[in-house]
Order: structure tokens, then sequence, then C-alpha cells
């Protein structure tokens, strides 16, 4: 074979070929394109389609959105401007630029404005060292700190109320601290559950008066009906997430308890809870709780929605913390009986830890499906942005006004919730232990 | 070891209730229940005194009296006369058809965003997270509430359809003249039954028998010889064949009623509200966006071996797919999946935002403002929902203890 192949070549080349250039399919963009957009007819299908679907759509709103109408105090006198430059469409942000205070704030007054800024401000200081663990701990007294801060802040009034208050969890922390050296862990851990109570009974109110009466340090009360806006979504976003993930965490212990009571109290909570709508539980609490309390009682619609909202997070997130439990291999549990740790310390020092970093995913989805909840709150007549946008829109200025204002207000919740669903991917990256 | 296994002495102290393991869940269980029952007598005790002091009982009875009010969308026939027992029959009923069509849409919309997320097409897999993304962090009522300015300012009035001096019409109507959107909502064609429309039913029916008796014939034959039938060719042959044929051998037992313009209006067909429509998509297109990252999930999940376990049993891609990858993904993405119903079903209460007759708006709202029945009323609404959610949930435990994984 080979002897007949030498015989038959008359020239063999002597050195190499320069190697040829790709063909122009196989390089560069046009290979791109090949590999991305036009693999296959249904992809090049695909590529035109949403190629056509992206420039009708920007081919509408893009012109609308940067001729947009900055300066103007109507919707006809923004329409007259459009005219008058000759302009197809125009968005009319004028009507932002007039009202984004009411958007934001409310009706709470305009003067007044440097203390929901400060608390929100402050909200970012309390939430870092919760958030980044590199910060120091030293933070966290802030944060502990912080809810008696904002409530003093955003109601005003004076600051002795809050640090009363304040004061009925130190009693309870100095009653464990103190008795459970003396008196042994169980009355040390009844005395802290009894001790706060008893002092916000009978001891706060005379506290905060006296002081108040001593040294009279104040802001200017703002009423809960002036509250508004964004603001409000946030203020009642941020409490419920915050008071609903530890009683979220107590039911999916108590939901796995093997005591026979507290595990079917825990279970019908839940399914109560998450079986039925988040608006039936508003207008249960702004219609029915009154009948539920003894009579004269009167208290905030805002805190009645804090309080609804709490709990309905709080059973959609023990449901998802007991996806966590259940999610972890038996060993861990006989492991910590094993080394003879209590009920308690096996729970706080094995199982939870590992637990909740399972379920870190479905926490923040819940508080991102709580965050955006918190706009249904317009049907017991609670003015959120969206009330507002419908208070606006029933001015003769400015009737008739829609996709500006919906623009906005889907943009400021994009914002919070895109920024918790990025976090939440950040910390399931830093909280990855096992080996890849 | 003797010594372990003697008892501890008869006697019994009070401490033991605390310190004993045998005996300290049953004491916590009791005051547990201790609390609980103070609760609940006291929400009771404040409830009926409450009741009194406004000279209120608790009673169903206003159920069987006129309801008094109009309800726009009518599944089954009703008028003002009738009781509000009815109304509240047709607002379960219109909830239930968003749920179901909701969830219909939602699932085709998911699973094609869900799939072409994954592709390795950039602009497709780039606009469907931007489609995913945008509604999964803009509320729902936010949605619903754009959807509906779509519809009411959006789209032409009903006599822009009609043509000018010189014959032509600002706005027309779709898919070969019978739908027409407007302002007032949508027109389509309703279909008219005949007197023999029944036995086209009944061939339906037939065949979607047959098509099961057919695949559980291939499947068996498979086993049996290892031949392959084509199934899906089949099935769709039986699905539509017979059914057509006895459409035209009984002389087209069914037509369309298809919509007309008249007078300030269209005539004929069937109107889907803007309420009905702003629902139906905003929920849809919703809830489609968190099925999609199901969807994803579900096939992310399936790691690369089992594809190439699959191909080096010599399998094709399809049925690779079929038989090695679906049944897998699925185990994944149908618990998420029956959530995301669950949380359709609910989420169809914000039909109030632009006032769909649903359940919440009959029984719930203008029920109880017409009698003063609010504990009543709610207690009535929280039940159906609750109903409706344990039921879609026990479906979920079902399914999930079939294909769970068995382990120690």
């Amino acid at each position: 074979m080979s002897e007949a192949h030498a015989f038959s070549q008359a020239f063999v080349r002597g050195e190499m070929l320069p190697p040829a250039e790709a063909p122009v399919t196989e390089r560069g963009a046009v290979k791109w394109l090949r590999e991305n957009l036009f693999s296959s007819p249904l992809n090049a299908l695909l590529t035109i389609v949403s190629i056509f679907v992206i420039w009708s759509v920007l081919a509408h709103i893009l012109p609308w959105m940067v001729n947009g109408i900055w300066d103007a105090s109507s919707l006809t006198e923004c329409r007259a401007i459009r005219d008058e430059r000759g302009l197809d469409s125009a968005a009319c942000w004028a009507v932002i630029a007039d009202r984004w205070h009411q958007l934001m704030f409310g009706f709470y007054p305009q003067d007044l404005y440097w203390r929901p800024i400060l608390a929100f401000v402050l909200l970012g200081v309390a939430v870092a060292p919760v958030l980044y663990g590199s910060l120091s701990r030293k933070m966290l007294w802030f944060s502990l700190a912080y809810p008696f801060l904002a409530v003093w802040l955003l109601w005003g009034g004076s600051v002795w109320g809050p640090v009363s208050v304040a004061m009925g969890f130190c009693a309870g922390w100095l009653a464990l601290r103190l008795l459970s050296t003396v008196a042994g862990t169980l009355a040390a851990v009844i005395a802290a559950l009894l001790a706060p109570v008893l002092w916000w009974l009978f001891a706060a109110a005379p506290v905060a008066e006296y002081l108040t009466s001593v040294l009279p340090v104040g802001l200017t009360e703002v009423a809960s009906r002036d509250f508004g806006g964004f603001m409000l979504a946030l203020v009642i976003g941020t409490s419920a997430i915050v008071l609903s993930l530890p009683l979220g965490i107590l039911l999916a212990l108590g939901r796995q308890s093997n005591l026979f009571i507290i595990n079917k109290v825990s279970v019908t909570f839940i399914e109560v809870i998450r079986g039925v709508p988040l608006i039936v539980w508003l207008f249960t609490a702004s219609l029915l709780l009154n009948y539920f309390m003894p009579p004269g009682t009167n208290f905030d619609l805002i805190v009645r929605v804090i309080i609804m909202v709490t709990l309905f997070a709080s059973a959609y997130i023990a449901e998802v913390v007991r996806g966590g439990l259940a999610a972890l291999p038996k060993g861990q549990y006989e492991a910590a009986d094993s080394l003879g740790l209590d009920y308690w310390k096996a729970m706080r020092l094995i199982i939870l830890p590992q637990a909740l970093k399972i379920s870190i995913p479905g926490i923040v989805n819940t508080f991102i499906g709580l965050f955006k909840d918190t706009t249904l709150v317009v049907f017991i007549g609670l003015a959120d942005p969206i009330g507002f946008s419908n208070l606006i829109r029933a001015d003769t200025a400015w009737n008739g006004i829609y996709w500006e204002l919906f623009i906005f207000i889907g943009l400021l919740f994009f914002i919070f919730c895109f920024f918790m669903s990025r976090y939440s991917l950040y910390l399931e990256r830093k909280l990855q232990t096992d080996h890849r | 070891m003797a010594d372990a296994s003697v008892s501890p002495k008869d006697s019994f102290h009070l401490s033991q209730l605390i310190y004993d393991s045998r005996y300290r869940s049953l004491t916590i269980q009791t005051v547990a229940m201790m609390l609980l029952m103070l609760g609940i007598g006291w929400l009771v005790y404040n409830t009926t005194v409450n009741l009194a002091a406004l000279g209120k009982d608790i009673s169903f009875a206003y159920l069987w009296t006129t309801a008094g009010y109009d309800i726009n969308q009518q599944l089954i026939p009703y008028t003002s006369q009738d009781t509000h027992a009815r109304a509240a029959l047709l607002g379960i009923l219109n909830t239930l058809l968003i749920a179901v069509l909701g969830c219909l849409l939602a699932t085709i919309i998911g699973v094609f965003a869900g799939v072409l997320r994954l592709s390795k097409n950039w602009v497709v897999s780039g606009l469907m997270t931007v489609y995913v993304e945008g509604f999964r962090n803009i509320p729902l009522l936010i949605w619903i509430l754009i959807i509906f300015a779509v519809m009411t300012e959006g789209m032409p009035q009903p006599r822009d359809f009609r043509p000018d001096e010189n014959g032509v019409a600002e706005a027309s109507m779709i898919l070969w003249n019978t739908v027409a959107v407007t302002n007032r909502g949508v027109f389509v064609p309703r279909p008219v039954w005949g007197d023999t429309a029944w036995v086209l039913g009944i061939v339906l029916a037939l065949s979607i028998v047959a098509i099961f008796a057919v695949r559980s014939w291939a499947r068996k034959r498979q086993e049996a010889t290892g031949e392959q039938v084509p199934v899906l060719l089949i099935g769709i042959a039986l699905f539509v064949l017979p059914t057509v044929l006895a459409y035209f051998v009984l002389g087209r037992p069914v037509t369309f009623d298809s919509p007309v313009l008249g007078g300030f209006n269209f005539q004929g067909g069937t109107q889907l509200r803007n309420s009905f429509i702003a629902i139906w998509l905003a929920l849809s297109l919703y809830t489609g966006a968190f099925i999609a990252e199901n969807v994803r999930g579900g096939i992310l999940a399936i790691s690369k071996g089992q594809s190439e376990a699959a191909f080096s049993l010599g399998l094709r891609p399809n049925r690779t797919m079929q038989l090695v990858i679906l049944p897998q993904a699925l185990r994944v993405i149908i618990p998420p999946l029956i959530s995301q119903y669950l949380n359709l079903t609910k989420n169809s209460s914000l039909a109030i935002a632009v006032g769909y007759m649903d359940v919440r708006s009959t029984l719930g709202g203008i029920s109880i403002n017409q009698t003063g029945r609010e504990l009543e009323g709610m207690l009535l609404l929280g039940l159906f929902y609750l109903i409706a959610s344990l039921l879609i949930s026990s479906v979920m435990n079902v399914y999930n203890s079939r294909v769970k994984l068995k382990e120690r």
C-alpha cells in the first residue's frame, strides 16, 4: 500500500502551507450569530419573533418616555405642550414631579420629611450587620435599638414612650440573667416571660409619664392616618418581615414537634392562615377585629394591618422552614441527641442553622411576596402608592393619567424586590459549604 | 447493670412534672391547652359582649332572603330577586371560572417561558428573563390595574368599528371578522347548540376512551414484542376524526353566533368584560412567571448524567425526554406547580380591584354591606377558600406520596 502510494506521487511538497483562514461562517460575529441565534430553523424563527417583539415595544415606549414632559401643572397643559412641540406621543412625567411627595410619603407633614428619610437611612445601618457578616458585631446593638428609634422617628411624641417599652425587654433579659444562676433555668424563663408583661401592663405608662414630665424630649406627633405612599408600604413590609421570621420559626418547630396538642395547634393555625387569601384577612382586620377585642378597645388601623400581615407571613415562613427541617438528614437529629443536648440547644446549635440555610431562598421569596402584598391595604382604606394613584386621578388636573403613575410605582417596588432576590442569591453562594 | 434496670421509686413528687421527661411533655401540653382555651374563651366572651351591645345575633338565615343586587357575569341564570345564597353560588362559579382558566393559561405561558429561558438563544432567553423578573418583582395588583387600563383606555370604542363616508373604519375585527376587541370588552363568537349536539359530546368521550385503550394496548405490545406503535399519531387521529365526521354526518349541529356591530355596541356573541380579561390575563401572566421558574429549576435539577446514560442505552432524544428526563423533572416541577395553582386561586380575590363579581365580591362584599352580617359573611367566605385550598393541597399530597423516592 505504502509502496504503491510512494510511486504514484510525482511531487511531495517540502514546506507546510500557511493555515487557511476559517470560512466566513465559522468565525467572528457571523459564527456567533449562527451558533446562538440561527442554529436551527426554529431558533431563527424565535430570534426573529423576539426581535420583532422587542422592536415594536421599544418603538412605542422609548420615544414616549424620552419625549416626556416634566414641566406642567395638569394633563391638559401636558397635552398642549406636546402638540406645540409637534410630538405624536409624550409621557407626562409632570405628574410625578408634581405629586412625588404624596406617592412617597402620603400626607406626612412636608417639613417633617427628614424623619422618615432618616428612619430609612438608619434602617440601612441597622440591617447592614444582619445582611453582611463581615461588619462589626457591635453594630447589632444598634439593630436591636432600631425598632424603637424608628417608631419614635415616624410617629413622634415623647421619646420616653418607646424607651419604656424597650425597658420591658431589658427587664425580661435581666430576669433571665439574674435568676438562671440562682433559681434554675425554668424559673428564670418563666420570670423572663412574666417580667416584661407585668412591666408593660402596670409600670410602663406611669414611668413614661413621669420621665416626660421630668425631661420632656419629644418630636411633633404624626397621626397614623397621615401615613401613606411608599413609606406606608415600607413600614408595614419591614415590620411584618422582622416580626414574622421568629414567629414562623416557632410555628415550624411546633409543627415538627412530638407534643400532640402543640403539633395540632400549629398545623391548624398554619393551614387556616394559608388557606384564606390575605385580602380576606385584611377585611377581617378592618371589619371584625373590634368584635374580638374588649369593648372600647380601639387600636390603630396600621397596627392591625401589621399584625394581620405578620400572622399571614409567619404561616408561610413556617412552611418554608419546615421544608428545611425536613430536608436535614435524620443523622443530624440523632447526633444532637447523642451529644446529650436538650431540645432548645439541639435546635439552636445544630438543627436550625442548617435548616435555615437550606430555606433561605424560600424565606426571601416569602418576604418579597409579603412586600408586594402590602399593596392590598388599599382595599381597606389605607393610602398606599396605589391608593394615591387613585387619589391623584380623582383630581381634575390629572384626571385620565395612568401609565406614568403605574410605571413610577412599579419601578419603586421592582427596585426593592429585585434587590432582595439578588441578595438571596448572594447569601446562597456565601453559605454554600459543600464541596463542588 | 442491675441497678440501671431498677425503676425509680414509686413515690411521686410534684417536681417530677417538670424535671422528669416522662411527665414533662404532658405538663407542657396541659399548660398550652389551658392557655389556648383561655385565649379562645376570651375572644368568644368579647364577641358575645360586643354583639349583645350592638343588638346583633349570629344567624345564617339572611342567606335565604332576597339579594336585591345584580351580577354582571352570570354563568347560571340569576336576577336581583334571587337569594343571597344564589348570589354567593354565582360568585363561587365566577371565582372557579377564573381559577380554572387562569391555571390553564398560566401553565401554558409558564412552560413556554421556562423552556425558552433555558434556550441558548441569547435574545430569546433575555426576553424571557425580562418577562419573569418583571412579573415576579412587581405586585400583582399593579399588573391587574395596568391590564385593565390597557383594555379600557387603549382599545378602540365600538363606534370606531363603523366605516366612515369613505368606507374606512378606524378599527377592525380580528380573526376573520369573528372577534372584536373594544374598550367595553372583547366580543367573541358564541356556540349555539343544536338538537343533536349531545351526540358530538358522546362521540368525543368515546374517542378519548379509545385513545386510552390504544395506549395501554401499545404499551403491552411493546413490552411483549418490542415493537413500537405510533401512539401520538393514532391518538390525534382518534381525537379529531370521529368528532369531525359526526359533525358533518349530523348536519352541523353546532353553529357560531358572531358578534355584529349594531346600534352603539356589538350585538350577539359573548361579551368578555374588561374586568374578566384584566384579572384573567394578569393572573395568568403573573403566575406564569413563577411557573416558568419552577419549570426551569426542574429541568436544571436533572443531572446531565441521566441524559448521557439514556443516550448510551441507545434511546433517541425524544424517547430520552419522554422516558428519562420528564418523569424525573416532573417530580420536581409538579409540587410547586400545584402550590402556584393554589396561589392563583387565592389571588383571584384581587378581582375586587376591577369589579369582577367573584365570591369575595358577592358573598363577602355586597351581601355583607346589604345585611350587615360581617361575621357570618366573612366566616363563610373564609370557609370557601379554606375548603378550596385544602382540596388542592390534598391532591398535591396524594401526588407527592405517589412519586416519593423510597428511603429508609
